[in-house]
């Protein structure tokens, strides 16, 4: 008998169980069901949500790759094990298997804690109430570990994930009915919960701490109105100190990219996010030199389009700002729903005295607003219906 | 007068097994169906009982809130049957048939209908059994007579995947054609539309229609397309539709006397060797109309396309709209890593790892497998591609789903009808049931509204 039979045969034999969510968690991974439609559409179409949800995947996994050279180049650097030079993004003193190493054994752990942790939850909220496990915590899972300092204890991470996990959306309802986008839920939890460790800028280096070396990231540098030692093109490849995923615009963009071309991100929410930080930057940089000397400086005078390849910015607005759950649903929406994150993440980027990044804010922020957003843009549509109905009458 | 209406979201579906454009005769059926769940909301009462005789035309029951507006026997026969559930709500009624020759027709009387007033149309139409293939928007059910429509709409093409070809099917049914919209004309004080595509056809010469021309994708030739972009339901306004083969049916009765429910169909699906066009009897055997064709083991069968029609299976009938029967193979297996390897043999409207935007021209071969599980609404944008209408289809069913009235109303639920939803289910990520939460998400309105 096959492996398929005997699966079938399981899943028949222990119909009705409570754990039985847990089976076909993983049955469905294995094989797509044997359902069938009723009446209604007797076809459907290929695309189910676990497919949907992979393709996310496979745009941030060459994000992860490039995070774990990234972060074994870093603690090099910082030791001064190499020198920095300036080779094009196939510079071979990043791509090294020293590196990768350093790397990989660094984020690996962040990955299974937040899986692990992540869908434990998922699994039990499941069984609690009877449903399937549903596939909203795969992306969350590999966003999580991309956009946490490396240095990240594991402890910390655990309770986060359970944090955002269960009040950024269990509590709502599970996948689906979530407000706020869950792996910023449990970012901000992190940054919150432990500011001395979080806001510091000895995290974002492995090892730099042993070295009293500055691992500071570049905002932070720009924040102190410092003079930023990485060129421009450093940060658009993304050899720079960050969050482990989110330093390379390079590769950001490509997976922009491929999540507008497999039809799967939204591109209305990407571009206008684009447009809204250019025009913040522009005016920014237009008011800067009146600021000179005020701690705003640094940032104000940075060019506009420099700010869209610094900080988590080109992460946000390609991986977070797009969450279908917890972005505007209508297409309308959806342009005024990523102006705005492109325009407060800079605002908020250059006014928040505490933590030079703001994007995470920001799509925060508008993940509360954009129901409201929808709801006019709705209004607009059921106004317009009263209208025909009027000029009809009279 | 013909105006030209372009639709621009949508989705033509392409599967293999088209039917050709071959003609045979089915073998009349010994039994034949009714079936009073194919009349949305009605209430049956029985005019008849089992074992008595009755004529082509007699009535069969009648709808409890309104006893004019009787259904009637498509053929000559006996009662054999009567089928209940549970609190005896009657599920069907057989008729055992005569055989073609000594076949008995009530006579209704040759009439002109532009030598008739309105209530004489109403009462022919009601008394004959015509009156069900009159629909009304809102709540897609039977048209209420009591009410005055602002206007009339026929679809004078299918563009759902597989359809049958409205024109093949009403050859020789031209002069009945235009007899049906001489007497439709006589029941609205507006309008008469009805919609042709690009083909021409004897349809684009009807005499007394608003004349439309539609192109573009599925969902083109649906009725509720139409209605939508030539002219709206507003709240409290009332618009009926007829399918445009019971408008010939409609025809008939005025120039025959006689109810006759003869329908060309088309057998399609890949599930058929030879699929092609019968000509048969609505409430006719399934088993009667493939009578020579051969379909594959394991198969679906559905009164209707593949998008909104029945599951009725070997042992079912030809149901009361519809003019096509569809056979596709069931999709009960398990696929290995369904959800993630490269898909080439199915339809996709994004390109996540499926392939078909690569061959737009391919015809497919699709079954009824869902493809994944259901879950909660997800992705957001998708349906909007696909739906032509001028309203949210996402956050119409969440208000069906959460039954707020105001909501519907407002959002536009006057105006659909579940198959207008066919499409946004077929794509639905979340594979969620659309058609089935719109239809009752009416039936509450209708209920709590009326």
């Amino acid at each position: 008998m096959s492996l398929k039979n005997k699966l079938h045969e399981f899943k028949e034999k222990n119909k009705g169980k409570k754990w039985l969510p847990l089976f076909s968690g993983f049955h469905t991974f294995l094989y797509t069901p044997n359902e069938t439609t009723h009446n209604g559409s007797h076809i459907r179409g290929a695309d189910d949500l676990k497919r949907t949800m992979n393709t996310v995947i496979m745009a941030l996994i060459p994000c992860l790759i490039f995070g774990m050279f990234n972060a074994g180049y870093q603690h090099y650097l910082a030791l001064g094990e190499i020198k920095h030079t300036a080779n094009g993004f196939f510079n071979p003193e990043f791509w090294t298997t020293n590196n990768f190493i350093i790397g990989f054994w660094k984020i690996l752990p962040l990955v299974i804690v937040s899986y692990v942790v992540g869908l434990g939850v998922e699994f039990l909220f499941a069984i609690k109430n009877g449903h399937e496990i549903e596939e909203g915590y795969l992306v969350t899972g590999m966003l999580v570990p991309l956009i946490v300092p490396i240095d990240l204890p594991l402890w910390m991470l655990t309770i986060a994930v359970i944090f955002g996990v269960v009040i950024g959306k269990e509590v709502f309802g599970g996948t689906g009915m979530n407000i706020l986008n869950p792996a910023l839920t449990i970012r901000a939890f992190l940054f919150f919960a432990y500011p001395t460790w979080m806001s510091g800028d000895k995290v974002w280096v492995q090892g730099a701490k042993a070295d009293g070396f500055s691992g500071e990231t570049i905002l932070g540098t720009l924040a102190q109105g410092k003079e930023v030692a990485n060129s421009v093109l450093d940060t658009f490849y993304g050899f720079i100190s960050g969050s482990v995923g989110e330093t390379s615009t390079l590769l950001i963009i490509l997976a922009g990219l491929f999540l507008i071309f497999t039809k799967i991100g939204s591109w209305r929410i990407m571009l206008s996010a684009i447009i809204g930080a250019l025009i913040m930057g522009y005016i920014f940089n237009m008011i800067a030199p009146s600021m000179e000397g005020t701690k705003f400086y640094g940032l104000m005078a940075t060019t506009s389009w420099h700010h869209l390849l610094l900080g988590g910015f080109a992460f946000g607005v390609v991986f977070m700002a797009t969450d279908p759950v917890t972005a505007t649903q209508t297409n309308k929406g959806k342009w005024i729903y990523g102006f705005l994150i492109g325009f407060l993440s800079i605002a908020i980027r250059v006014f928040n005295p505490a933590y030079p990044e703001g994007v995470m804010l920001a799509i925060l922020l508008m993940n509360v607003f954009a129901p409201t957003i929808d709801h006019y843009i709705v209004q607009g549509n059921i106004k317009q219906r009263l209208k025909r109905l009027k000029t009809k009458t009279t | 007068m013909s105006t030209d209406i372009k639709i621009k979201k949508g989705l033509d579906i392409k599967l293999k097994g088209e039917a050709k454009k071959e003609l045979s005769i089915a073998p009349h059926s010994k039994i034949f169906t009714v079936y009073p769940e194919d009349f949305h909301s009605i209430i049956p009462k029985l005019s008849i009982k089992v074992g008595e005789k009755v004529k082509v035309g007699d009535a069969i029951f009648y709808n409890k809130t309104n006893e004019a507006m009787k259904f009637t026997s498509p053929v000559s026969g006996e009662i054999a049957e009567v089928i209940r559930g549970e609190k005896r709500k009657i599920l069907a009624i057989t008729i055992q048939a005569d055989s073609v020759s000594v076949e008995t027709h009530k006579d209704f009387g040759i009439k002109v209908p532009s030598n008739l007033a309105e209530p004489q149309i109403k009462q022919q139409l009601l008394e004959s059994g015509c009156w069900t293939f009159i629909k009304q928007r809102p709540y897609d059910v039977i048209a209420n007579p009591a009410n005055a429509p602002k206007a009339i709409f026929i679809s004078g093409f299918n563009s759902a995947p597989l359809s049958a070809d409205v024109v093949f099917t009403l050859q020789g049914k031209e002069e009945a054609f235009q007899t049906g919209i001489d007497a439709l004309t006589k029941l609205t004080t507006g309008k008469v539309h009805l919609s042709v595509n690009e083909k021409d056809s004897f349809l684009n010469h009807i005499k007394g229609v608003s004349l439309h021309t539609i192109s573009g994708p599925h969902p083109a030739g649906n009725v509720g397309t139409q209605i939508n972009k030539i002219d709206p339901v507003n709240k409290g306004e009332v618009v009926w539709t007829v399918n445009v083969q019971d408008v010939a049916i409609i025809g008939t009765l005025f120039l025959t006397g006689k109810y006759n429910a003869e329908r060309i169909v088309a057998l399609a699906g890949s599930s058929v060797e030879n699929p092609k066009y019968y000509t048969t009897k609505i409430g006719a055997t399934i088993i009667s109309i493939l009578n020579d064709a051969k379909i594959a083991e394991n198969s679906r069968i559905i009164s209707g396309n593949v998008l909104t029609g029945k599951n009725v299976g070997l042992k079912g009938s030809l149901r009361h709209y519809n003019s096509t029967i569809t056979a596709i193979p069931e999709g009960d297996d398990y696929e290995f890593l369904g959800w993630t390897k490269p898909v080439f043999n199915k339809i996709s409207i994004t390109r996540a790892m499926t392939f078909s935007w690569l061959t737009p021209n391919k015809k497919f071969d699709l079954n009824t497998n869902t493809n994944g599980e259901h879950r909660g609404f997800v992705l957001t944008g998708t349906y909007e591609k696909v739906f032509p209408l001028d309203i949210y289809p996402m956050q119409i069913l969440k208000s069906c789903m959460y039954q707020d009235l105001d909501e519907m109303e407002a959002l536009g639920m006057y105006e659909v009808a579940p198959e207008d939803f066919a499409l946004t289910e077929f794509i639905c990520v979340s594979k969620q049931a659309h058609q089935e939460i719109i239809r009752k998400g009416l039936d509450l309105m209708l209920k709590e509204i009326g």
